[in-house]
């Protein structure tokens, strides 16, 4: 799969109250939550981004709470992938679970400018920024995450492995 | 080679003779834990898995506690959600307002965990509950969803640091600052997948409370999960209150830590997080006496009886400044009954407090304490990060609640001593 979108740029410790602020959790409608996404980080974000476009953050994006409505919110918004130095571990295993595409890639972090043109080969795990004609590599997706990906995502995953239970157990 | 207390127990609840950090395992779960925000989430990704029933109704627990007593329509549609799920499951441990509290101070003293559980909870200071030598971790919606259905989750072994504290802990410094100096130090992704073991002579004498405290905020340095070798401290409090049988981990002497961190606690006093990182932390002399317009006394961090009781000590016979709203809020019903008892709610009011049913409310800048912009706020919750208690312009500070509620009175932001 390629991805291709417009960067926007944020800084380290984006949390998930700057992703999606906790005063609209009390709905789960990704469309809503998508209204809000970025808000306090960035108050023009929700209305700005266009589809495909892609999150470029520091280091322990998605700190903070356990609250799958973040990477809901941002997926909702037209976001096609992010890319940050590093993920805080409970942001890590929601983005795989609802089927949000992020890449960790330092190197790529660090480099990209908002507004740059880049395009993401998400099997490959390569990021190619058009704007400034360079090219970064994404630690790769460890394998049993690729399993769920390939699963069609968590709840997939289980279903399959509950299946496989209940032929085991007559 | 040995393993440290976390590997332990995962190794156990995975059934295996040994686990090694970074190793993937599918742990049998103790139990699992929703609230209003994440169990609705949970609840629609359940009945896509296509299973009747949870694997056990005793072992899920669902507790509405963030916005409830449901603060507008939108939330009370979702607690209403977690209520009928909970009455069609026939869950066992649904707590309905009136009888809940905030859930990381609610289980505990429910004894719904004990030491050498397996939780996992769609919250991510499920870490509290490694105060009680129990593995206890924050997941997502999609996450429970499994475990509920499953009572299992796949988890990576995280390596473990070591945090040795040693001293005699000087007055009104506690379990909070302890953990905010730790956060000032290592940083706020100090701990990223890691465990957060805490030791030493410091610990060992540290009251239940405080090691609640100091496990509750192992996610803020990004750790999997905080967790205090259980001892006699722990078997007090879990002898006659835990509902299920448990066991007493230990780490082997060889076990191996990524890293060990030392700390002497005999010169510290009180600590203070500035906005908008619980990283930002200074030693409250050097406060520099910030105004401040709201203080809350509250939450999962501190909103337990030694916290109200520190409060109280300080806050007796004195009156909450002109400018200052101080909101104070019991952590759980129990807390509050025995705060009444003690007359501990009388001193809040006498000086000027409001007092409310236990709610996370405010900590999460939901209701009962919302920050206009500009205003500026100390609490002795969690997390002070840009918004969190209200409009992105507000401020919020993070302290012990002992300095709280001298500030409350100073109007500023100052330690015990000065007020007393
Ligand atoms: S009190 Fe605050 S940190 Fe604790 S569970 Fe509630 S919202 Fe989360």
């Amino acid at each position: 799969m390629i991805l291709q979108g417009k960067a926007w740029k944020f800084g380290d410790d984006i949390n998930t109250d700057l992703i999606i602020p906790a005063r609209y959790l009390n709905t789960s409608d990704p469309s809503e939550l998508a209204g809000h996404c970025m808000e306090d980080a960035d108050p023009e974000f929700p209305r700005k981004v266009q589809p495909g476009d892609i999150i470029v953050a520091g280091k322990n994006f998605g700190s903070g709470s356990s609250r799958e409505h973040a990477p809901l919110a941002i997926k909702a918004a037209g976001v096609s992938c992010v890319i940050a130095g590093s993920y805080a571990r409970i942001f890590y295993r929601n983005a795989f679970n609802i089927g949000l595409p992020i890449f960790e890639a330092p190197e790529a972090a660090e480099r990209i400018q908002s507004g740059d043109l880049l395009r993401v080969d998400v099997d490959k795990g390569i990021i190619t920024n058009l704007s400034r004609r360079e090219e970064y590599r994404a630690t790769p997706i460890p394998p049993f995450m690729q399993e769920i990906i390939s699963a069609g995502g968590l709840i997939d995953y289980v279903k399959k492995q509950k299946k496989q239970y209940q032929r085991t157990v007559p | 080679m040995g393993m440290t207390i976390t590997e332990k127990i995962l190794a156990a609840a995975a059934g295996k003779k040994a686990v090694r950090p970074g190793e993937l395992v599918n742990a049998k779960v103790d139990l699992v834990l929703g609230n209003d925000i994440t169990a609705p989430m949970a609840i629609q990704e359940f009945e896509k898995i296509g299973v009747a029933e949870v694997f056990d109704r005793d072992r899920v627990v669902l507790v509405p506690d963030h916005f409830v007593p449901n603060k507008d329509i939108k939330s009370a549609e979702q607690a209403k959600i977690v209520r009928e799920f909970a009455r069609r499951q026939k869950l066992t441990h649904y707590f309905e307002v009136g009888r809940m509290g905030i859930e990381h101070c609610l289980l505990p003293e429910e004894g719904l965990v004990g030491p050498g559980d397996v939780v996992v909870g769609a919250d991510s200071h499920t870490c509290t509950y490694g105060a009680l030598g129990a593995f206890s971790t924050g997941v997502g919606s999609t996450d429970l969803a499994a475990a509920m259905a499953l009572g299992e989750i796949w988890l990576k072994v995280p390596a473990s640091l070591k945090f040795v504290y040693s001293g005699e802990l000087p007055p009104w410094v506690g379990g909070k600052d302890l953990i905010l100096y730790t956060i000032g130090d290592i940083g706020v992704d100090g701990a990223a997948y890691r465990a957060m073991e805490f030791t030493g002579p410091a610990i060992a004498k540290l009251s239940m409370d405080g090691r609640f405290t100091m496990a509750n905020m192992a996610v803020e340095a990004g750790a999997k999960n905080g967790i205090v070798p259980p001892d006699e401290i722990t078997r007090e409090y879990v002898q006659g209150r835990a509902k299920r049988s448990y066991q007493f981990y230990a780490g082997d002497p060889d076990a191996e830590y990524a890293k060990v961190y030392e700390y002497d606690v005999s010169e510290m006093e009180p600590a203070v997080a500035f906005p908008h990182l619980p990283e930002n932390v200074r030693p409250v002399s050097a406060a520099g006496h910030v105004k401040i317009d709201q203080v809350v006394i509250g939450s999962c961090t501190n909103g337990r009886l030694e916290d109200l009781r520190l409060a109280a000590g300080v806050l007796a016979g004195k009156k909450v400044h002109p400018d200052v709203r101080l909101i104070v809020i019991p952590g759980t019903q129990k807390i509050y009954l025995q705060a009444l008892q003690e007359g501990l709610i009388k001193i809040f009011i006498e000086a000027g407090a409001v007092v409310s049913t236990p709610t996370c409310g405010p900590c999460l800048g939901g209701y009962m304490g919302v920050l206009a912009a500009g205003e500026r706020c100390l609490a002795t919750t969690n997390r002070n990060f840009v918004g969190r208690m209200g409009h992105r312009e507000s401020e919020v500070y993070l302290s012990n609640p002992a300095v709280a509620a001298a500030s409350a009175i100073a109007g500023c932001i100052v330690g015990p001593k000065e007020v007393l």
